[in-house]
């Protein structure tokens, strides 16, 4: 029942006398609640869910109605006998998993008299990296689960490593099942003694052990007789009163990303944000970045009226005392230290997606409020969670995690990651299927990219084309191999030349022979490959020339990077559609037989994918079109 | 001496933050607002976020025309305090053939009016993304729901198609024709909400409070005689009872408690002495097996 005291342990937390004899007394109480946040790693078998079913139930955030399904179903289908099973009061996802369905955390929530929290609950093995990673970012606290049978295993390793990887300062190690180990001392002693050499190594500062039984409800809420050798606290009295990470927080620069510009009317601007670090009050000095702007606060304005300051934490609305420039993106900062501003970085990577991590294509990168464009680097190194050992690696898979350098298209205002979350996490989001692929890191900004500045010159790409008479363009021939891009684009090129244009081909076999002799055929070297000649065609376009490529160029992405280091207008995206039965049957170059007969890897339209485009400026289908013909209708349209 | 942040400030700075997130990124945003407790929060906390400018986005009510006169009148007077535009929407359908809970019973009623409606309502005025205010403290199944929630172009809830969410950064990002369904209040527990509305003074609808109300019962819900809408079985008197809602949805869908909470202590005091959950009083819950994920599949919230 329900109602028993459980297993014979003292009773469980109990809930304030105050709310049925003074509502007024409790409720002025509760509002001045703290939060904390915090996540519990473990697998199933450390007790994780009955640990967060226990806490739950003691702290009373159960209904009768929902207690009777949980005494039903224990009986039904639970592990404890006649006992209330507490594990399945969280569990329910399992189900969910067998139907394929993503869960990467839930959140469960309870209350003390002092503390409101939020668990972070990741379920499941497989997936584990990209769902601790998640539930770890929002966490102040980790609670670190150990069978006191098993002691420190591999797991509780890659838990750890994760949990310091994401910054979280506050460690619990929850020595749990002391039940099971007759509430020995010895073996308790044992394994925080094991645990503190790992987590030195590591780099866990500091961890607070607890034993504990979840399934008895030792030292949880309650100091447990069975454990008269623990001086510490118990698992509750900790979480209430172990402090949350506001002095650290409040003790940096001030900094807050803007989310969102207010004008109501010409009256008013203001800048609205969550303050990430630091501490703000009206009359304050300072920056806005990028642009390094200086002015001060005027006034912090909420609808509560205007605050003489605000905190790390809080959003709130400025106003400034003078007229600058400042919008969505931009970060506004104490005066005297602001933070750096960057395009290079070294960063850790966790990648989150199915489809591998391609370095050299360009993904979203969201960091705060600023959106831009960024490329990854192949990899340093993969970081393998169990054994921590770095192992080369070309690209990062699904719940990798890597060190690698990223170039952002304009320059960021950032913060390392350990000194801010806000300004130095970030995520990768895929710009086709927008997904989130990756998390990431910033550790610090890379010297080439403070010290390398573009160097403005005097003859500029405009004189550059006025001097040859023409807008310079670049032809972008794409479509399978063998289907008559090399052949219509040397048509294009005589003709042009012949009309007096300066024109240069760039063919890709050519280029395969000289500046891409170093890459191979796999997607990540497809991309790069692209990169490339992308980065050399602009450089022709700048210099005034109408570029012509033939490359098979087979992924959207990679053509639209492309379109989008030019000036709007000068990519000319040229589909040479014939069908892939039709490129086949012609095979020029003898390359379909060799990959239907297995001794080509990574051939485009057999065994690697061709993205057709979907609004090319210029699209020939072959079957209809001779080449002649087709080299006419390009010129034509290009000259128009 | 660092200021501690109480656990509301905590949780209205997030959803200030999460409603400005979407006010910069999406092209045509709008509230949803049903003129329940979580929606008067979810109102109040768009009005803070974007002071001293009204919310940029306006007000939609899907109606099903079985609202509370109370509810009605609360709705029309809180969308000219916001200065917001109200959007009232009807499914005509449901309209036209009469669709009520008495005749065609709950899980029609709910489909045809809410899910439906709600569905026609957004593609009618090409919202891209609609606040919601449900909570991840109400059920089981949504403890693990996002704050960010991608419907595909016709309104469905992909389980195995969604994103991380990490630290404050939230993907907004979508093709033509797919719509997200925002969650602000996400962490926010019942206990949350009241104490909030108690601490900010946010009017809710008499309803939540005790007083004596005409009363049939019905199946084990106590149902309120509002008006005429409910058609009385022969032999059925309304009886006088001390009653409140806890939760507010359709009225003859919604089951009252008896109580004698009469102000805003005393219903948060009988709701935490109480040991009956929210959700109880809904007879959508009743209604077939894991009613609440099949309706999110669908598109009802």
């Amino acid at each position: 029942m329900a109602s028993q005291p459980l297993s014979g342990k003292e009773s469980s937390y109990k809930a304030s006398d105050l709310i049925a004899e003074d509502i007024d007394a409790y409720l002025v109480k509760h509002q001045h609640k703290s939060l904390l946040r915090f996540i519990t790693c473990g697998s199933v078998d450390d007790g994780k869910s009955t640990l967060i079913g226990r806490l739950l139930y003691d702290s009373k955030m159960i209904f009768e109605d929902q207690l009777a399904a949980l005494e039903a179903d224990s009986k039904r289908v639970g592990t404890q006998g006649q006992e209330i099973d507490f594990a399945l009061l969280v569990d329910g996802l399992a189900a969910e998993r067998e139907q394929g369905i993503t869960i990467d955390v839930a959140y469960r929530f309870f209350s003390t008299d002092n503390r409101k929290f939020i668990v972070a609950d990741t379920p499941g093995h497989e997936q584990y990296t990209r769902n601790m990673v998640t539930g770890a970012s929002t966490a102040d606290l980790a609670v670190i689960l150990i069978d006191a049978r098993q002691g420190v295993l591999t797991q509780t390793r890659r838990h750890s490593y994760l949990v310091n990887l994401i910054g979280i300062r506050n460690v619990v190690l929850a020595i749990n099942k002391m039940d099971l180990v007759n509430y020995d001392q010895a073996v308790f002693d044992r394994i925080v003694k094991d645990y503190r050499t790992f987590a030195t190594e590591i780099g866990i500062k500091d961890f607070v052990p607890i034993p504990i039984s979840g399934l008895k409800g030792d030292n949880i809420t309650t100091r447990s007789r069975a454990t008269p050798w623990y001086k510490g606290p118990v698992l509750l009295e900790h979480l209430e009163t172990v402090p949350v990470d506001e002095t650290r927080l409040q003790a940096g620069s001030f900094r807050m990303p803007v989310q969102w510009v207010n004008r109501p009317n010409l009256d008013f601007r203001g800048f609205a944000g969550l303050i990430a670090t630091g501490i703000i009050k009206p009359g304050d000095a300072v920056r806005i970045l990028p642009s390094g702007r200086t002015t001060k606060v005027a006034r912090i304005v909420t609808m509560d009226g205007d605050l003489p300051q605000a905190v790390a934490g809080q959003s709130v609305t400025l106003t400034l005392t003078d007229e600058v420039d400042c919008s969505r993106g931009d970060v506004i900062a104490t005066a005297d230290s602001p933070p750096e501003v960057a395009d290079q970085f070294e960063s850790t990577i966790v990648w989150m997606a199915d489809s591998e991590m391609l370095p050299g294509r360009p993904y979203w990168l969201k960091l705060g409020t600023q959106t831009v464009s960024a490329n990854v680097q192949p990899p340093k190194y993969q970081l393998n969670v169990n054994t921590l050992e770095h192992v080369a690696a070309k690209t990062l898979g699904l719940n990798a995690i890597g060190v690698a350098n990223l170039s952002t298209d304009k320059p960021i205002v950032f913060e390392p990651y350990t000194s801010s979350h806000d300004l130095g996490g970030f995520i990768l989001i895929d710009k086709i299927t927008n997904a989130t692929v990756a998390a990431g890191m910033l550790h610090f900004a890379l010297r080439r990219s403070q010290n390398v500045h573009w160097q403005a010159v005097d003859v500029t790409r405009e004189a550059h084309a006025a001097l040859k008479g023409q807008a310079p363009r670049v032809l972008w021939f794409t479509g399978l191999s063998g289907a008559g891009k090399s052949t219509i684009a040397n048509l294009v090129e005589k003709k042009l030349h012949a009309l007096g244009k300066h024109t240069f081909l760039l063919d890709g076999d050519n280029v395969r022979h000289g500046l891409n002799r170093d890459l191979g055929f796999t997607d990540a070297d497809r991309v790069e490959n692209i990169r490339r000649l992308g980065e050399v065609a602009k450089l022709m376009a700048d210099a005034g020339l109408i570029v012509l490529t033939a490359f098979i160029s087979p992924f959207r992405a990679e053509r639209r990077m492309v379109r989008e280091m030019l000036p709007k207008g000068e990519f000319v995206e040229i589909f040479v559609d014939t069908p892939l039965a039709e490129a086949e049957r012609r095979d020029v170059k003898g390359l379909y037989k060799k990959a239907r007969a297995g001794q080509l890897k990574n051939f485009t339209g057999i065994n690697s994918p061709y993205e057709a485009p979907e609004n090319p400026e210029i699209h020939i289908q072959t079957t209809t079109t001779p080449p002649e013909q087709a080299a006419e209708m390009i010129v034509d349209e290009i000259l128009k | 001496m660092a200021t501690t942040l109480t656990h509301l400030e905590r949780l209205e700075s997030e959803s200030i933050h999460i409603f400005r997130e979407v006010a910069a990124e999406a092209d045509r945003p709008v509230l949803l607002y049903s003129v329940g407790k979580d929606s008067a929060v979810m109102l109040h906390l768009a009005r803070k976020a974007f002071y001293p400018a009204p919310p940029p986005f306006p007000l939609l009510h899907v109606d099903t025309t079985w609202k509370f006169r109370a509810m009605y009148e609360l709705r029309d007077r809180m969308a000219q305090e916001s200065g917001m535009e109200l959007l009232v929407y009807q499914n005509p359908e449901a309209k036209e053939k009469g669709i009520n809970p008495f005749d065609h019973g709950s899980a029609l009623h709910t489909d045809m009016w809410k899910t439906e409606g709600l569905k026609q309502a957004l593609n009618k005025y090409g919202f891209d993304v609609a606040f919601g205010g449900a909570r991840r403290d109400e059920e089981k199944s949504r403890a693990k729901e996002r704050v960010f929630s991608f419907r595909s172009a016709n309104h469905r809830w992909d389980p195995k198609n969604q994103r991380p969410e990490l630290w404050r950064l939230y993907n907004a990002r979508k093709a033509k024709g797919e719509s997200i369904r925002v969650f602000p209040i996400s962490n926010w527990t019942e206990l949350d909400i009241w104490q909030y509305i108690h601490l900010e003074n946010i009017p809710i609808v008499p309803l939540y409070f005790s007083a004596k109300r005409p009363t049939v019962v019905r199946d084990g819900l106590i149902i309120m005689v509002d008006d005429d809408r409910l058609p009385l079985k022969p032999g059925e008197t309304p009886v006088e009872r001390s009653i409140r809602f806890r939760t507010l949805g359709c009225y003859p869908l919604t089951g009252a408690v008896e109580s004698d909470a009469a102000t805003l202590p005393e219903v948060i005091q009988e709701m935490l002495l109480t040991t009956t959950s929210e959700r109880q009083g809904r007879a959508i819950d009743h209604d077939q097996a894991a009613s609440m994920e099949k309706k999110k599949q669908e598109g009802y919230f």
